[in-house]
């Protein structure tokens, strides 16, 4: 079963585990998909799983840092793509139907899960095929590229933060 | 010992992790009395015509950091596409680099589609970024360019709004460029009237307006061939001396003479052959 978020919502597309009898997953890792995602009206809490900050993987915050980015740029670029996908299915379901965003949304899904391991960088060579963005260049291809950051992520902890179980 | 621990890969792009920490140290600075360091500006004459035949961009070559030229023969006119080249104002880092992603951007687009890019077509990605950004990047841009259509002028200012005119100009120097251009602008013009017209409202720009000086650089586009003509006119030509500070042969008389001889001997003669490799 796909659920289609309305246009009002904020909630987004995902697959109900339940019912891939194939997939042996617990449904634990429902979590791994919604955590990801950055709620526009303001900056995420440090929450950990029981609602208190978690300052052991997150750090120190205070109540200065969570209130406001620092930035007034900083939540608009973290949303960015995410705002422009919502537009651009949203565009597309109005002139084409609901099957077009359906179809396209679907593929998108099928090309996100070829990953490599969550430490490693993937070249998510299909996505950007889908995407249209493997013939254009932006900020995020020329500064902070990961693939060339000095510094890896712990392996295990990326790996258990990615199923769902951290 | 509690460390912050990467969760997910970080997409790369802009990255705000210093932002508080800068904002903390300005205000501790400017409590001391200093002020930080300026970002290099290019407070500039740009300008540009629609004539007869095509497009004559003209700016000016004075970078400047403050109240200290940092540059006083920098390039402003940034090549897009073979038939588009765009004048930057404003930060000039933020023209560099926007100009060089738009054209790469628009050398795929081209080899995508297989044509010549248009000049709506870079007017329309620059706009979407510099709207973006929400004027954030300082960059001023005029773009200009022959594209199949005919030819087209475009200024872009740094939040993202733009202008489709037969004539243009920003930078600090703008509004002496526009006196020239509204006193003498007509339609149509002959190719070396449109230089003329542009190279007299630059100098009116390095003339009266302190962010802009030296050189004018001009590019003159038209339908298969781009002229870009740097520098065009040296309008401020560095001093010459008038006099010479060296002293004459003989100034200081001579009391003694002494020479003595270093009679030197080889020891050792060897041959090092250069690795040419």
């Amino acid at each position: 079963m796909i659920t289609v978020f309305p246009e009002t919502d904020r909630k987004y597309i995902y697959a109900d585990r339940k019912d891939e009898p194939s997939l042996k997953m617990n449904t634990r890792g429902l979590r791994s998909q919604l955590k990801d995602s950055v709620p526009v009206t303001g900056l995420c809490p440090q929450a950990g799983p029981y609602g208190v900050q978690d300052s052991l993987r997150r750090g120190f915050s205070s109540v200065k840092n969570e209130l406001l980015p620092s930035h007034p740029l900083e939540l608009s670029e973290k949303n960015f793509q995410f705002n422009q996908d919502k537009m651009n299915f949203n565009t597309l379901r109005n002139i084409q139907g609901l099957h077009a965003p359906l179809k396209l949304q679907m593929e998108y899904r099928a090309a996100k899960q070829i990953q490599r391991l969550p430490f490693l960088p993937s070249s998510n060579l299909a996505l950007d095929t889908l995407r249209g963005s493997d013939d254009t260049i932006g900020f995020e291809d020329i500064l902070n590229d990961p693939i060339q950051s000095e510094m890896m992520g712990d392996p295990h902890i990326m790996t258990e933060y990615k199923l769902g179980i951290l | 010992m509690a460390t912050v621990s990467v969760c997910q890969y970080h997409p790369g792009g802009f990255s705000f992790e210093n932002c508080k920490r800068n904002a903390l140290l300005e205000a501790d600075i400017n409590k001391l009395g200093f002020s930080s360091p300026a970002a290099r500006k290019t407070g500039t004459t740009i300008c540009g015509v629609v004539y007869k035949d095509g497009v004559v961009l003209g700016a000016d070559t004075r970078a400047t950091e403050g109240m200290v030229v940092a540059d006083k023969n920098c390039s402003k006119i940034h090549y897009i596409s073979p038939n588009i080249y765009c004048c930057g104002a404003g930060t000039a880092a933020d023209t560099e680099m926007t100009t060089q992603i738009i054209s790469s951007n628009l050398e795929l687009h081209a080899l995508s589609t297989g044509r010549l890019p248009r000049v709506a077509t870079a007017n329309r990605m620059l706009k979407q970024m510099l709207f973006r950004y929400q004027g954030y990047i300082g960059a001023a841009l005029v773009l200009g360019g022959v594209d199949c259509t005919g030819p087209h002028l475009y200024s872009i200012y740094p939040h993202g709004s733009t202008d489709k005119l037969p004539y243009v100009t920003m930078g600090s120097g703008s509004l002496a460029a526009m006196a020239v251009f509204e006193d003498r602008y007509r339609p149509n013009m002959e190719e070396e009237e449109a230089k003329r017209l542009v190279r007299d409202a630059i100098a009116a720009g390095i003339f009266n307006d302190l962010g802009s000086g030296s050189n004018i650089d001009l590019c003159v586009i038209t339908k298969g061939k781009v002229d870009y003509l740097r520098p065009h006119d040296v309008a401020n030509k560095k001093g010459v001396r008038t006099g010479s500070y060296r002293y004459k042969h003989g100034t200081t008389g001579v009391l003694t003479k002494a020479v003595i001889p270093l009679n030197l001997e080889v020891v050792e003669e060897s041959v090092q052959t250069m690795d040419t490799s």
